[in-house]
């Protein structure tokens, strides 16, 4: 393969109707304001995390809207759980709560 | 309420006779066959008056899009090829780019809107060059100009787009540049919304349009895109995701009337076998512009179009129509010297 030092996007293409949309809503069991986010970003902004590694949880929350369950659970393995994120977030989402949870139904 | 009440609606005006032709930058370069195909189309074909002025410019475009002028300058390029165009006593504007032609569009709508800047702009003019100018009568897109004579030209036409093989009618993928009719939905045929202009000409020689999911889709040329190199991996993906949405229909060939698309559509092709080892279509899908259509319609030599210009090669399509050339005089240009012939690669039937 030839290197032109730029390269073509990976599609980000999802098939609505092979998800799985259980899963999510036994995921919002864990704490159901979660479905009241505004995708401020407060969270990823305030994210140890996320000033070392591209991990953070506004990507996590978009991830498993869209069905993308194994990347979900990868990415919350990055979480430190420090907890600034439900300190910072508006609607007082327990995220910490909801990355146990990804932890454990994905 | 919408401006569009029913079909009639949806077209424009198009003068009859009597153009100033303005060429295009890109087009020059690497289409060149195509901007003295629609001189001969017109001219000889159709016996129409049309002026291909030496002295006219660039309309600055690129350089407008690409944040390098700033638009007073650009108008003051464009009130200058009116008066190219006012002191050669024509009155009808044919620009062979898209670009271009959305700034001509962008330029008079301004002024119509704000008669101080064309006033100010006239001043301008006249301090650097001591010209003036009348505004256009009117202003067509080249391929509005095909589009419109596209009866004639069946009529004059010895090829048809039919496979010879089959009988069946060739697919065709039309692809409108962004500028044609996004900018300024009622300068297009069809509006933005149902785009005609190259789905007609398609239609009235013998093909079918093939209709896909990303039809609509840009090209991902775009002059920031593509002029930053860190940003063509937005410019290729978006054409990937174009030829990913059509290939499936197995298009015989695709139709654009923008040069960036036909660069970039036709290159690209090459460049995603290189990157991503991808080829979409058999031996992937020739790229035309209208005029190397309309030229094939009307028997032109293909090597005359200047198709041989192109990364995919054309000769699938060409056998589709039973159109017959000499495979040996394809690199052959003016007084049989020959002009270099591009790399070999696979999937484009060149090995």
């Amino acid at each position: 393969m030839v290197d032109f030092g730029f390269s073509s996007y990976k599609s980000r293409f999802i098939d609505l109707d092979k998800v799985d949309t259980k899963l999510p809503t036994e995921l919002f069991k864990e704490d159901e304001i979660l479905r009241a986010c505004i995708g401020c970003g407060g969270c990823s902004g305030a994210c140890t995390a996320a000033q070392f590694t591209n991990f953070n949880f506004r990507l996590l929350h978009t991830l498993i809207r869209r069905g993308e369950y194994k990347e979900a659970k990868q990415e919350a393995e990055k979480c430190m759980l420090c907890g600034k994120c439900y300190m910072t977030c508006p609607r007082g989402i327990n995220t910490r709560k909801i990355i146990q949870g990804i932890k454990r139904i994905f | 309420m919408s401006i569009y009440s029913n079909w009639s609606s949806y077209q424009k005006e198009i003068a009859e006779d009597k153009f100033y032709y303005a060429r295009s930058c890109i087009r020059q370069n690497f289409f060149p066959g195509s901007e003295k195909a629609f001189l001969n189309i017109l001219s000889k074909n159709l016996g129409k008056d049309i002026l291909d002025d030496p002295l006219h410019t660039s309309c600055s475009g690129i350089a407008y899009h690409a944040d390098i002028l700033p638009f007073e300058t650009t108008m003051t390029m464009v009130a200058r090829q009116f008066a190219m165009m006012t002191e050669a006593g024509y009155e009808n504007f044919v620009s062979s780019c898209i670009t271009s032609f959305g700034i001509y569009s962008e330029v008079l709508e301004t002024w119509h809107h704000f008669p101080e800047k064309e006033a100010q702009i006239r001043e301008m003019l006249y301090k650097a060059t001591k010209r003036e100018f009348k505004i256009p009568q009117n202003v067509a897109h080249t391929s509005d100009i095909i589009f419109k004579f596209r009866e004639g030209i069946r009529e004059k036409g010895v090829n048809k787009l039919v496979n010879i093989h089959t009988g069946e009618p060739l697919k065709g993928v039309e692809h409108i540049g962004c500028h044609y009719a996004k900018v300024f939905p009622s300068k297009g045929i069809g509006g933005s919304e149902f785009p005609y202009v190259l789905a007609g000409m398609i239609e009235a020689w013998g093909g079918t349009v093939v209709d896909y999911p990303e039809r609509r889709h840009c090209c991902g040329f775009g002059f920031r895109n593509y002029l930053v190199k860190a940003n063509r991996g937005y410019s290729v993906s978006n054409t990937k995701r174009k030829l990913e949405s059509m290939a499936p229909f197995q298009p015989d060939f695709i139709l654009a009337n923008c040069p960036g698309c036909s660069m970039f559509i036709d290159k690209w092709q090459y460049t995603l076998k290189q990157m991503d080892g991808v080829v979409y279509g058999q031996k992937a899908i020739p790229v035309l512009t209208y005029e190397e259509l309309a030229g094939l319609v009307l028997g032109y030599d293909p090597w005359e179009l200047g198709m041989q210009m192109h990364e995919v090669d054309v000769e699938p399509l060409l056998d589709k129509m039973g159109i017959k050339y000499d495979s040996s005089k394809k690199y052959e240009g003016v007084n049989g010297k020959k002009i270099g012939q591009p790399q070999r690669w696979e999937g484009c039937g060149k090995l």
